[in-house]
């Protein structure tokens, strides 16, 4: 059905689900590319999504940072404008985590706190969203490549998703997916801490970097656009070969 | 007697604390660029994991042994009021005295007055975190009393003169070799690379000091209130050795060590052990109660215990944080921990290192002084997800930040969270704002304003896209 313009269409013929794409806001102006992949693999799944354009970022800096003042305002906007999505997907277990884990902490005792709840009870993160709720392992995507998975700590340890995107990689055609020997290791963003605390930061690139690289694979997938700058940044200034790539970039490879 | 007087610890108190963060940052530059000294702690590490992990594939469920000690700390901190009254009545009912010590200064008055009245000249101790705390050894050495560490890791940092690199491996970062030579150069020995050999001289060493001392001064683990015992658990028996053969023992100890039922040792000390060292059970488990009795032939003809506060009450007071009070000391969330094990125990600056350290610390010296320990974390959750009594580590981090945010905030960086939240509340903006970053950053990566620029320092940054891709999906539908 793709590339049908409108895939609503289609999607409600078909009973697909009407997915409200939540674009974290780094997403939106440096890697475009994965909010479309996104919006590809769902609607060839035959369901419809929707771009609120009212959304700006989760707030998760000022969050992490320490001004939830700041951070609630931020919060209270994304809750209002994804009021009545049947169903939030972003590709970012970090921001999803700050929409579905921290929102709900952060609104306790206002008058946002049954909506926050009521949101964190519908967003997913994109992987998890494809095999947890709508109970789909293999896409249709073909990836002749040999590659590794690496584990966004939001999305391993915030939101517990470690196997959903190892099974969609492992049904992909013609990919090798191989671990590498810090699997679990963080790579050392932390959004503001990665300019805050350079030397950490880069020192923790470095471990997960060159563990990543070892495998020799030909891409690191991702859940995780940020961790994805970091290591990127880490590993093509130092010359290492792989870089990193969306797990919905590898999913929307067509078998052709 | 021992050389090496440690004057580190006494170093970090007496330095003003506004350099503390500075501090960090310019031992954590210099730690970091020690690429050889960061792959032998993440090698001695290594270990580790292989054993916990085999460990933890004994119990029948971990999580829900780490549920069970969870209760069991939860439901004693909770309850301090009701229970650290039961174990001292106990505890004095069992021949020993309980000495309250609201700070360090009293706690270290009260030891030296203890030392007084039984005319001690040599004292030994075995491995207490808490004597780190109150800076103990420097307050004794100052007053004249020689004393020695007999766990071999303190030993060896204490002729180092330097404080425990990490709280319970305290010389982890020095290598085999260098131990040797250490030993030759202080107690004349020949060199040797066998650890076994390393230890027995160590132990030949202590064993006359055993005999000599006059008081013995250890920790505790666990205070168990329904018996009034103190339960010590070790590897090397030399905490036995110092309870037991001075005339004199003193304990000391948090006041959060407290646990109801001897019941709750089953399951704590198995998991210390694992979570801890990677063991089923550490070597010896002694369980304390009381001075030598009529017709006993051995223990100490006196036993006292030290009950310190120093800010325990005021994390108890606080009921975010209050589950930190927790922690039985094992060092598994540093082990686990990517900032320790990049940037090593001393770059801390603190008593205890790591993500725990980083969340209690601010309590007991300030949050305006360390909340940079909590600012330090990538809050990758590693340590969270090791801590047998499941303390919420990395999220206390985060109420560490907030905290600070609100009672000292950098007036630069509330200007800077309150425009964004200006742009990020206005989607044309924040689009408009976009465009802006994407259009210059090619002349942003030249300029290199702060921020960027350390990040450009040791990392590349990619071209921005043509198009975001709001501007993109508006273009496709």
């Amino acid at each position: 059905m793709w590339p049908l313009p409108g895939g609503c269409w289609a999607a409600t013929l078909t009973f697909g689900m009407n997915v409200s794409l939540f674009i974290p806001c780094f997403v939106d102006q440096m890697t475009p590319r994965v909010g479309l992949a996104v919006a590809r693999v769902l609607e060839r799944l035959g369901h419809s999504c929707e771009f609120r354009p009212a959304q700006t970022c989760c707030g998760q800096p000022s969050f992490n940072a320490g001004y939830w003042d700041e951070a609630r305002a931020v919060a209270i906007r994304a809750v209002e404008v994804f009021a009545g999505a049947e169903a939030v997907v972003g590709p970012s277990g970090s921001c999803v985590a700050m929409m579905r884990v921290f929102y709900p902490q952060l609104l306790t005792g206002t008058p946002h706190e049954t909506a926050a709840l009521d949101l964190a009870a519908r967003t997913f993160e994109f992987g998890e969203f494809l095999v947890d709720k709508l109970g789909v392992t293999d896409v249709g995507a073909r990836f002749p490549h040999k590659v590794t998975y690496h584990d966004g700590c939001h999305g391993l340890r915030e939101l517990r998703i470690k196997d959903a995107p190892r099974q969609l990689l492992r049904a992909v055609r013609d990919l090798e997916l191989v671990e590498c020997d810090e699997p679990e290791s963080c790579c050392g963003f932390g959004g503001l801490f990665s300019v805050k605390y350079p030397m950490i930061s880069t020192a923790m690139a470095e471990v997960k970097g060159g563990s990543l690289a070892r495998t020799e694979c030909d891409y690191i997938v991702s859940s995780d656009p940020s961790c994805q700058l970091q290591l990127d940044g880490w590993l093509s200034r130092h010359g290492k070969k792989p870089r990193t790539i969306h797990l919905a970039e590898v999913l929307v490879g067509a078998d052709a | 007697m021992t050389p090496g007087a440690d004057t580190t610890p006494h170093a970090f108190e007496a330095e003003t604390p506004r350099l503390a963060k500075k501090k960090f940052l310019h031992d954590a530059a210099e730690h970091v660029r020690d690429t050889g000294h960061r792959a032998f702690v993440r090698k001695a590490l290594g270990g580790y994991y292989t054993s916990r992990d085999a460990q933890k594939a004994r119990f029948r469920d971990w999580e829900q042994a780490r549920d069970a000690a969870s209760l069991a700390k939860w439901s004693a901190v909770n309850r301090l009021d009701e229970l650290l009254p039961t174990f001292v009545a106990n505890f004095e009912a069992n021949g020993g005295r309980v000495h309250w010590a609201r700070t360090a200064d009293e706690a270290r008055t009260i030891i030296l007055e203890l030392l007084r009245d039984a005319k001690a000249k040599a004292v030994i101790k075995s491995k207490c975190m808490t004597s780190e705390e109150i800076h103990l050894n420097a307050a004794l050495e100052q007053d004249g009393y020689g004393v020695v560490e007999s766990d071999l890791g303190e030993f060896i940092q204490q002729l180092r003169g330097e404080p425990p690199y990490h709280f319970v491996f305290p010389c982890m970062h020095v290598r085999r070799e260098e131990i040797s030579d250490l030993f030759g150069k202080h107690l004349g020995t020949p060199p040797t690379d066998s650890p076994e050999e390393l230890t027995m001289i160590a132990r030949r060493h202590m064993r006359r000091l055993y005999v000599d001392a006059d008081v013995g001064i250890t920790g505790a683990n666990f205070l168990v209130a329904e018996t009034g015992q103190i339960s010590i658990t070790e590897n090397e028996g030399n905490a036995r050795l110092t309870a037991a053969l001075p005339r004199v023992h003193i304990a000391i100890s948090g006041i959060e060590k407290v646990v109801e039922h001897l019941d709750d040792l089953a399951v704590l000390l198995p998991m210390l052990a694992t979570a801890g060292a990677g063991q089923p059970m550490t070597c010896y488990n002694t369980l304390y109660a009381g001075p030598r009795r009529p017709g006993e032939c051995d223990g100490p003809e006196e036993m006292h215990l030290v009950l310190l506060d120093n800010s325990r009450t005021a994390i108890l007071a606080d009921p975010e944080q209050r589950d930190s009070l927790h922690c039985i000391r094992c060092g598994a969330c540093l082990n686990v921990c990517p900032i320790f094990k990049n940037v090593g125990g001393f770059t801390y600056g603190t008593t205890y290192q790591g993500p725990i350290g980083s969340v209690i610390t601010p309590h007991l010296r300030g949050l305006a002084d360390w909340n940079h320990l909590s600012g330090a974390s990538s809050l990758c959750g590693a340590c969270t997800d090791a801590c047998p009594v499941r303390i919420d580590i990395h999220h206390h981090l985060l109420h560490n930040r907030r905290n600070a945010a609100a009672t000292s905030p950098s007036r630069l960086e509330r200007l800077g969270h309150r425009m964004f939240v200006m742009v990020a509340s206005r989607p044309w903006l924040f689009a408009a704002g976009g465009a802006m970053f994407r259009k210059s950053l090619w002349l942003l990566k030249k300029l290199r304003p702060p921020l960027l620029r350390d990040w450009l320092a040791t990392r590349d940054l990619p071209a921005a896209p043509a198009r975001s891709f709001r501007s993109q999906w508006r273009a496709r539908s």
